[in-house]
């Protein structure tokens, strides 16, 4: 088993102690196949038990590490250590606060996908002894792609809109939103456009398309955007041009 | 950077359609006017000016076209039809309507 020493610049920043954020230099004996959240539990497990990060299921899945290395939004479980060559810098989640080192306050990004409603409203309650709520496999196909999102928060940290204007809604919650209003067990698309079809919501986003080329599962966020503003601008037609619709 | 120039090209789109309402207001306001403005855009440097904002406009359509797959995906059965399908489709109606254009403005 091969291994060599990888040399990570870490962000640390305790509130109680430290005036600003500084970088601590890590030299990590690492494996071939590690990937960068290894070399952290290395650091963490055997040379500075203060550090901070969070992380839980080690396979992309549960979208709990995500970071900035070398100032791209990646899952630390996801980034293999032979991908990189030189000094490795990591850092917590651009555009979002730090808590401490690289964990940071995600209560932003969990106040926004409350506010999308990212789960289903039935359109028609029927009892529950009618049986449940049946999908064609091409019914499925129709969001399925949208529905693999695991909050992972990259594309916030990609998004240059983000950045600059806070109050944005952003591309995984609006992207959530739109893979419900797809869903045809859903009835709630009329209560998410209110949250949506927004200056604060869709209409912030310029399609720069960066939440979608860091994606770690290909959900495509800025696909999903770019169709939600198709939706809301035939709304608005509907309801401004053909008799009877308006509101 | 694909995005900063495609974002760039608005500028010179809307130089464009700045001189098109000129032109616009020009010809309300009868033939002889909207030929004097005719006159006071040929030359060398309009041609040239023109010419840029030709290169930013065809720039600025062919970006858009190619994302469009995204914005107008077009599901058939359990698949999606591939998004060249769809990018090929915008410029099969480019060249028609400019085909169009150029007919009926006797060009063709």
């Amino acid at each position: 088993m091969n291994e060599r020493m990888v040399h990570l610049e870490v962000l640390r920043y305790d509130p109680q102690v430290d005036g600003e954020p500084h970088f601590q230099r890590y030299e990590v004996p690492c494996k071939e196949e590690w990937v960068v959240l290894d070399a952290l539990n290395a650091i963490k497990e055997s040379i500075d038990p203060t550090l901070n990060y969070r992380w839980s299921c080690h396979m992309a899945v549960c979208g709990s590490c995500g970071m900035m290395i070398n100032g791209e939004p990646r899952l630390s479980c996801h980034a293999f250590l032979r991908d990189f060559e030189g000094v490795i810098r990591v850092e917590p989640l651009a555009n979002f606060p730090i808590e401490r080192d690289l964990v940071t306050v995600a209560d932003d990004f969990i106040d926004k996908l409350k506010r999308v409603k990212p789960y289903l409203i039935p359109g028609e309650n029927k009892p529950i002894a009618e049986g449940e709520y049946t999908q064609t496999p091409a019914q499925l196909m129709k969001y399925r792609h949208f529905s693999m999102c695991i909050n992972c928060m990259l594309c916030y940290a990609a998004c240059p809109q983000y950045a600059l204007q806070p109050l944005f809604l952003g591309p995984a919650a609006i992207t959530l939103a739109h893979r419900y209003n797809l869903d045809s067990r859903d009835g709630g698309r009329e209560e998410r456009q209110q949250v949506i079809a927004t200056n604060e919501g869709v209409w912030e986003c310029s399609f720069v398309g960066a939440c979608s080329e860091v994606c770690p599962k290909a959900v495509d966020p800025a696909g999903a955007l770019q169709q939600v503003k198709v939706a809301s601008t035939l709304d608005w037609f509907r309801e401004h041009l053909l008799p009877g619709n308006a509101k | 950077m694909r995005y900063m120039s495609r974002e760039v090209t608005c500028v010179f789109i809307g130089a464009f359609a700045l001189l098109l309402l000129c032109a616009v207001e020009r010809l309300s306001e009868g033939q002889a006017a909207y030929e004097s403005f005719l006159v006071a855009i040929t030359g060398p440097w309009s041609t040239l000016g023109l010419s840029i904002v030709w290169i930013f406009a065809v720039h600025n359509a062919i970006s858009w076209f190619n994302v469009t797959p995204k914005a107008l995906p077009v599901q058939i059965g359990e698949g999606f039809l591939p998004g060249r399908f769809i990018v090929a489709a915008h410029y099969a109606a480019w060249i028609l309507i400019s085909l169009a254009v150029l007919f009926f403005a006797g060009v063709l």
